[in-house]
């Protein structure tokens, strides 16, 4: 679902927050992406969601290379991915019902299928019946589910979330994370950006630990070990 | 994408619009008022030279000349005259005003009834007056028929009373090419207009923008609610525009009457007809698409989703 090969990326300030990176991530798994805070976990996401380009490498997602996409073949590419943020960025005047309906209104689809999907998706999180609330009416973790309903309503083949449980009590970080779980069981490919240890101890999945821009471990290998490509 | 989805979408976006500036009703009336204004001038300019040319079509009767014979022609030979002139092609109708009549008349409206006492004979010459027909009005017809007539060697003068007819008739065309400049300066405000009010909402929509293109939206669906409320800045401006042209009507249309009434007319103000109402709507909703589209377009690419 996800190769990355040797992918470096160089911000135009000069900042090289990646440096040959690589790894793969099937259909279907889960994959927590670790490390301290300006590792290059949240690079990592930028360049799925295809929010940026590698600088050198080839990022490929779902069969396709983010490096060479058309600009006019993007907003179709994003359609199959599942964005959850920190700070969940809902629209705040608009009702929960319009937050997690608009995946499927910019794909154009029909108002009744729309209205039946958004339901499943709200009732997925727990959070049915508060479709005609604002954001700001909901608790922090609320919104956080929001989000992550949203990120889920046009069931696309891959959900990515960067720092899902940021703002969340230790419950409900495991809550959430269960939720991910359950999607990652159904077959969505689920990558998600923590530095909560304790969280990626519960659920036992794979964990990719990234340090200084570089791959330090990956747990679907044996042993952990750093990659020695320069 | 099938084409009940693609009515759906737009509907959608047209009634996304319609909430956004009816949630906003002081800003949106006064983006309305200036566009309405704006549009509202060079429709009246247009209302105003159409209504004239209605008005000196009805003045066509008043385009004469007047063929002064030679004093000492007699009446028999006079009437003679003025039925070889009523098969002219192009003259619509003669009257004869015999000397005579003419004296009469004269001294009836000048007041100079004791002056002419004095005088030991009529001074007045035997007159045709010379109605053309309308198709041959033209200043080319009236000369070549004047030529035709001051021909005859029983006139002594040919006086064409059409002057002021023609002169109207250019500054008519001096008012419409006015309207038109006033349109084309009016019509790039209003673009400028409807531009920077699509700029400031979509300032002001940035993280909605952000969001949208991020869960997929293409630029066109992110552009389609800013083009729908350009065009709606166009459709509203051009009602408004409708609304003050017709007040105005209102308003002239006795003092009008009252003119026209002094002029023996009975022309009346008509206002906006439909060629005009359809080129201040088709007018104002392509400004106001326009002006949409090229700050949608400038300023919607800059606008990329960050993490």
């Amino acid at each position: 679902m996800i190769v990355f090969e040797r992918v470096s990326k160089r911000y135009p300030n000069g900042r090289e927050a990646l440096t040959h990176v690589s790894f793969g991530i099937e259909s279907g798994e889960m994959v927590f992406l670790t490390g301290r805070s300006g590792a290059g976990k949240s690079t990592v996401l930028k360049l799925v969601a295809l929010l940026e380009r590698p600088s050198r490498g080839t990022v490929t997602v779902n069969g396709k290379s983010t490096g060479t996409l058309k600009a006019r073949h993007i907003p179709a590419f994003r359609r199959q991915i599942g964005v959850v943020f920190q700070d969940h960025k809902l629209l705040a005047d608009r009702p929960i019902f319009d937050n997690v309906a608009l995946p499927l209104v910019v794909a154009g689809a029909p108002l009744k299928e729309t209205d039946k999907r958004v339901r499943a998706a709200l009732d997925q999180v727990g959070l049915l019946g508060k479709e005609q609330m604002l954001p700001t009416e909901l608790s922090v973790g609320e919104q956080q589910r929001v989000g992550i309903a949203r990120a889920v309503v046009s069931k696309p083949p891959l959900i990515i979330a960067d720092e899902p449980t940021g703002n969340l009590d230790p419950d409900l970080s495991l809550e959430v994370m269960r939720l991910f779980r359950r999607f990652s069981d159904v077959g969505v490919t689920v990558l998600v950006a923590t530095h909560d240890q304790h969280i990626v101890r519960e659920l036992a999945k794979r964990e990719i630990v990234l340090a200084s821009g570089e791959i330090q471990g990956d747990g679907a290998d044996p042993l952990p070990h750093v990659v020695a490509s320069r | 994408m099938s084409l009940g989805v693609f009515g759906t979408r737009h509907v959608q976006a047209l009634l996304g619009s319609l909430g956004r500036l009816a949630r906003n009703p002081l800003a949106t009336a006064l983006t309305l008022l200036v566009i309405g204004l704006a549009l509202a001038l060079p429709a009246a300019l247009s209302v105003f030279v159409i209504d004239a040319q209605m008005a000196t079509g009805g003045f066509g009767d008043a385009i004469d000349m007047s063929v002064y014979l030679k004093s000492g022609v007699p009446l028999a030979q006079a009437q003679q005259l003025a039925t070889d002139a009523r098969e002219r092609p192009g003259v619509a109708r003669v009257t004869l005003i015999p000397a005579d009549l003419g004296l009469q008349e004269f001294r009836k409206y000048s007041g100079f009834g004791a002056a002419l006492d004095a005088l030991k004979s009529n001074p007045l010459p035997t007159v045709l007056r010379v109605v053309p027909r309308r198709a041959a009005s033209s200043a080319a017809d009236l000369e070549s028929l004047r030529r035709y007539f001051a021909a005859w060697p029983e006139v002594d003068t040919v006086q064409l009373d059409t002057e002021w007819v023609l002169r109207f008739n250019a500054i008519l065309g001096v008012l419409r090419r006015l309207g038109l400049i006033t349109a084309a300066l009016l019509g790039a405000g209003v673009l400028a207009v409807v531009g920077n009010t699509i700029r400031l909402e979509i300032l002001n929509r940035r993280a909605e923008i952000e969001v949208t293109k991020l869960v997929g939206g293409s630029n066109a669906f992110v552009r389609r609610p800013f083009l729908y409320t350009g065009l709606l800045y166009g459709v509203g401006g051009a009602l408004l525009a409708w609304v003050i042209l017709e007040a105005a009507v209102l308003i002239l249309d006795p003092s009008v009457t009252t003119l026209a009434q002094l002029y023996g007319s009975g022309y009346s103000l008509q206002g906006p007809t439909g060629q005009v109402l359809a080129g201040l709507f088709g007018g104002g909703m392509a400004l106001g698409w326009l002006g949409a589209w090229v700050s949608a377009h400038r300023h919607l690419r800059g606008i990329e989703p960050r993490a």
